[in-house]
């Protein structure tokens, strides 16, 4: 177990295995979202009061759950590298912040198409949309504190720390609909014992949850792999990635 | 069909809404092999350098 663990840790290894993964995250990660939409759009019965217009739900809920899901991964994996100095939970911090700004932003605009029809307006200063625009903005803050460094070791410590800080925000978004009365509607599958939504509408949407959660994971392993390579430079088994890489390319 | 493209009147929130998600997922895709890619060809650049220094001296 233990071997397998440090083995699992150790860059070269994690290098090749996040290599060979991505394919069996990303197709998988294709068919769900296919059929997830397909069971959205098509199949789930319309809504008593909102009609049609609820299948914003499909994306909206997946997107919005990436975008808090994705930043706990990151200033977890942050707070690993910087208490054990783990160069590879840097390079998987790092990674996350794109793709997490990018799911934040898909929330807060498929929300806002969401929020036209059935509020009467596209944005309101209300606890849950604002606490999302303050998660893009951490994001935001977190990749050009990165870039403002040159020297890597330095850029993964000082964004530690904001990510770290940041973190507080993700329950205020998860328990905004519950503490505050706000605009945006309640909790409807997270009750787990009595979820408020029937069997038809809801399987969708886990299948699409579940979806987006492998199709993270696969563009994660894949930039993941980047930060790894970087932080690895000086280490033989990069540089003999990097030269066996010049050879494939220069041959292809 | 024209019926379900009609979405019941939220044509124009819902399919806005699906397009942008599946804009997300492309950009994402696109932009990690662009960073892997990148990463590997200005960290191949570095070794050559590196090494014909090495030479010369």
């Amino acid at each position: 177990m233990w071997t397998w663990f440090f083995q699992l840790a150790s860059p070269p290894h994690f290098y090749r295995m996040a290599g060979s993964l991505v394919p069996w995250l990303l197709w998988p990660a294709l068919l769900l979202i296919l059929i997830g939409s397909w069971g959205g759009l098509v199949l789930a019965p319309a809504d008593y009061q909102q009609g049609e217009g609820y299948r914003i739900i499909y994306v909206h809920v997946p997107s919005s759950y990436l975008s808090m899901m994705v930043y706990v991964t990151m200033a977890v994996a942050a707070g690993i590298g910087l208490i054990w100095r783990i160069k590879l939970a840097h390079a998987v911090a790092a990674s996350c912040a794109p793709v997490g700004a990018t799911f934040t932003a898909a929330a807060l605009i498929t929300g806002m198409l969401w929020g036209k029809p059935m509020w009467g307006t596209y944005w309101q200063w209300e606890p849950r949309l604002t606490s999302e625009l303050i998660l893009l903005f951490l994001y935001f803050g977190y990749m050009s504190l990165r870039s403002a460094f040159n020297d890597l070791n330095q850029s993964d410590r000082a964004s530690a720390v904001l990510a770290l800080a940041g973190v507080v925000n993700v329950p205020i978004i998860h328990f905004s609909v519950v503490w505050w009365a706000g605009l945006h509607q309640g909790p409807s599958i997270s009750k787990i014992d009595a979820p408020s939504i029937a069997f038809e509408m809801l399987w969708p949407l886990l299948v699409m949850i579940l979806g987006f959660t492998l199709f993270f994971l696969g563009v994660l392993a894949m930039r993941v792999r980047g930060e790894v390579l970087e932080r690895e430079f000086h280490a033989r088994w990069a540089q003999d990635v990097l030269r066996g890489a010049n050879r494939v390319e220069a041959a292809g | 069909m024209s019926e379900f493209l009609a979405m019941g009147g939220y044509a124009k929130y819902v399919w806005p809404a699906f397009g942008i998600t599946a804009i997300v997922l492309v950009i994402n895709l696109l932009a990690a092999r662009r960073q892997l890619r990148q990463t590997r060809e200005r960290l191949q650049l570095r070794l050559v350098r590196q090494s014909g220094r090495k030479v010369n001296i």
